[in-house]
């Protein structure tokens, strides 16, 4: 069970981080989009009791245990793709997406 | 798949849901667009890195478009670069005619392209057809949204605009037509220094008042905010319209041809092209340096060296930068402060970089003025913050900002006299409401023009609209009761609504600003209003005496009509006539505004009250008579104890 940064995608939450008072990164699943399910990806002000802890290059990943299995072995990177830059998510387990890509089946 | 920017709590975007809003900073040099991702507000650059755009449009005939017959537009960087090998396509400064017609713009004879005016509207001919204002500045904002869309990987939901703060409804209103035309739909518009001070955060402070000082490449603005609760409020602007960083420049150029002992006439367009370059570039490198050297060559073989220490620039700038500080003390005078009210300074524009700037800045409000953030961005990132609330995408921070009105807003009465409804630097949405009445006897329509302007008179303020009031009741003059109701919705746009008060008859008109259709223009803004605020006050003084004497001659006539045969021998009636036919010349040929005509007209007024004394008692004594006759004299008593 783990969820992983890439280094990029450590660089730059340390960045978003450093300015606002976040313990983490939250990572979580939605129901909704097109596909079946949506990814969301929030700071966290503050850790939920059931939270899932991870840390990857310094980086707090806050994960409720609902979330975990469909995100388990995900690998978030920040990447650019022409003018536009953000973060994507590798995620083993999605099995098919949307045309747009938002939203994934399992 | 897609890529996700990090959101706040509790606030993830749904798939398909996540509103892509950007700020856009519509400036009159240079253009930006900046957007919120993931709480980090950015500056959006193009492919070349390049965050500002030049303001200037090249349009290209179906010739040179490479056989095609779509003419096409090039916008920025390239353009700004052709500006010289083809100055009457290339448009630049457009800003400055935006919402003005041919009247309006004073200051035309500077640019060197093809006015045209149909039906008012300023066009300017070029090598793609007829372009307005609109036009250009739509294909400007066409390019930030295309830059913008690229960057965001999607389409925009919406878009916040900046607009100088004195902006009026018909220049607000084509900022608009234009945004549209680009197929940006408009959030709001957002005045630049509020958008300032957003970008600083200072609406996280609990309260206070600031000053949003503005030296940009050609103008001046600066602006008082008052802040309470999360609340802008704007108190007052004041500005230069011709006073930015080109002036240093030039002021650098003039040191440079008398230093070297040049001519400016005998200069070549290329030789002051390279030298008002070389001028900037030193400008620029004296923020960061004690002293720069020039060296140029010039077209006749002759080099230069020279080198410009700061404490000369600072010397030779000295009177440019005390001329932001008239404009400063006026709006603080405006909104009726001091300096020690104001808690903190912000500047903007990259004329603001100029150490002797921020020196003076410093001195005049006794304190360091805000620079963290880059002078030439901080009003998109301002924009860009605020359409990020408008577009749905932050709930907690629900920003009202209130703006003011830039001119005070009135109505037309009689005399040709401005009564203004809503004084300038009022803060909007508001609502004003006035009573008027009827001039004449048995008047039944009222005749309402509404008006934009500082001037005492109609003619000197711009018509925003005309409409009648039909339908009131037959009265005496001066008995009716019309309530006039001015009202400015968030965006700045007006709607006047007439309503008589005993039969509720009511008209109303919503002033969608015509690009100067209407008869009267701006031809005299604020700085003007000052300048003739004494003779202002004479016309006033004079038209309303005016009036008054009208009024007598009005009542005079009636009575005469009524009464005159009956109680007047003819010689006193002559004697009435004289004086008031005396009266009605002084009217006539007095039109100049001076203390002796208004003297004359009171003089004469005063004549015709004392001449007609006798008679008005006369009808006094009949008007009693007639009431007395045939009454008993218990019924008489019983009404003087009622």
């Amino acid at each position: 069970m783990a969820i992983t940064l890439t280094e990029n995608a450590a660089k730059r939450v340390h960045a978003f981080l450093a300015k606002r008072a976040a313990v983490g990164l939250r990572l979580a699943v939605k129901t909704s989009g097109c596909s079946g399910m949506a990814y969301a990806l929030e700071f966290a002000d503050a850790a939920a009791n059931d939270d899932l802890h991870f840390e990857s290059h310094g980086v707090t990943v806050l994960i409720d245990p609902k979330s975990l299995p469909y995100l388990d072995g995900t690998e978030l990177d920040f990447v650019r793709e022409g003018l536009n830059e953000g973060f994507k998510f590798n995620n083993p387990n999605v099995k098919n997406q949307c045309g747009c890509g938002e939203s994934f089946t399992v | 798949m897609a890529l996700l920017q990090i959101s706040e709590p509790g606030v993830s975007a749904a798939p398909h849901q996540h509103r892509l809003a950007v700020g856009i900073d519509l400036g009159t040099t240079n253009s930006l667009v900046a957007s919120v991702l993931s709480g980090d507000t950015k500056v959006l650059r193009d492919e070349a890195g390049q965050a500002l755009l030049p303001s200037v449009v090249r349009y290209l005939g179906p010739e040179t478009g490479g056989g095609s017959v779509a003419t096409t537009a090039i916008v920025g960087h390239e353009a700004k670069s052709a500006q010289s090998d083809d100055p009457h396509n290339t448009l630049s400064s457009i800003k400055r005619l935006m919402g003005r017609n041919r009247a309006d713009v004073v200051d035309i004879s500077d640019m060197p392209y093809a006015f045209m005016h149909h039906d008012g509207i300023v066009q300017i001919d070029t090598a793609a057809g007829m372009k307005t204002p609109i036009d250009v500045s739509a294909d400007i904002l066409r390019t930030l949204r295309v830059r913008a869309e690229a960057a965001l990987g999607g389409e925009l939901a919406g878009a916040v605009i900046t607009v100088p703060a004195y902006f009026d409804d018909a220049q607000r209103q084509a900022t608009k037509d234009a945004a549209r035309l680009a197929g940006l739909n408009v959030l709001r518009l957002l005045n630049e220094p509020t958008a300032a001070a957003i970008a600083y955060g200072l609406d996280n402070a609990s309260e206070g008042i600031f000053a949003i000082f503005d030296l940009g490449g050609g103008t001046f603005d600066i602006s008082i905010l008052k802040l309470s609760r999360g609340v802008f409020e704007v108190l007052a602007t004041n500005g230069d319209a011709a006073l930015g960083g080109d002036d240093f420049d030039q002021c650098i150029y003039a040191w440079i041809v008398s230093t070297a002992g040049l001519t400016g006439a005998a200069l070549t367009a290329q030789d002051k092209r390279k030298l008002l370059t070389a001028a900037r570039n030193a400008k620029e490198a004296l923020s960061d340096t004690a002293a720069i050297p020039i060296a140029a060559n010039l077209s006749d073989e002759r080099a230069l060296c020279l080198t410009l220490t700061r404490d000369t620039f600072t010397e030779l700038t000295v009177g440019l930068v005390a001329r932001t500080l008239r404009p400063t003390r006026k709006a603080l005078r405006d909104a009726g402060l001091s300096v020690d009210d104001i808690q903190g300074v912000v500047l903007v524009g990259g004329s603001t970089r100029m150490p002797q700037v921020r020196a003076t800045v410093a001195e005049f409000f006794k304190q360091q003025p805000l620079t963290d953030l880059d002078p030439d961005q901080v009003v998109a990132l301002g924009a860009a913050m605020q359409a990020n609330v408008l577009a749905g995408n932050r709930k907690s921070g629900d920003w009202l900002l209130l703006d003011v009105c830039p001119l005070s807003l009135g109505l037309e009465t009689i005399g040709g006299l401005v009564e203004k409804i809503i004084p300038r630097n009022s803060t909007i949405p508001t609502a004003r409401a006035q009573d008027f009445t009827t001039f004449k006897d048995g008047q039944t329509v009222m005749s309402l023009h509404v008006l934009q302007g500082e001037r005492e008179l109609v003619s000197d303020c711009r018509s925003l609209a005309r409409f009648e009031l039909r339908g009131i009741p037959s009265m005496v003059a001066g008995a009716a009761r019309i309530r006039v109701t001015f009202q400015i919705d968030a965006d700045g746009l007006l709607s006047v609504t007439a309503r008589e008060q005993s039969t509720g008859v009511e008209t109303a008109v919503t002033v969608k600003p015509s690009y100067g259709l209407e008869d009267s223009q701006i031809s005299r803004m604020l700085a003007d209003a000052y300048g003739r605020a004494e003779a202002d006050m004479k016309i006033r003084m004079l038209r309303e005496a005016q009036v008054a004497a009208r009024q007598v001659i009005d009542a005079t006539e009636a009575a005469l009509a009524a009464d005159g045969d009956a109680l007047l021998a003819p010689p006193e009636r002559l004697l009435i006539a004289t004086h008031l036919y005396l009266l009605a010349d002084i009217i006539e040929t007095g039109t100049e505004a001076n203390d002796e005509n208004i003297a004359a007209l009171k003089r004469a007024g005063d004549a015709l009250n004392d001449a007609t004394q006798e008679f008005a008692a006369r009808r006094m004594n009949a008007g009693i008579r007639q009431a007395l006759s045939g009454k008993s004299l218990d019924a008489l008593t019983e009404q003087l104890e009622f």
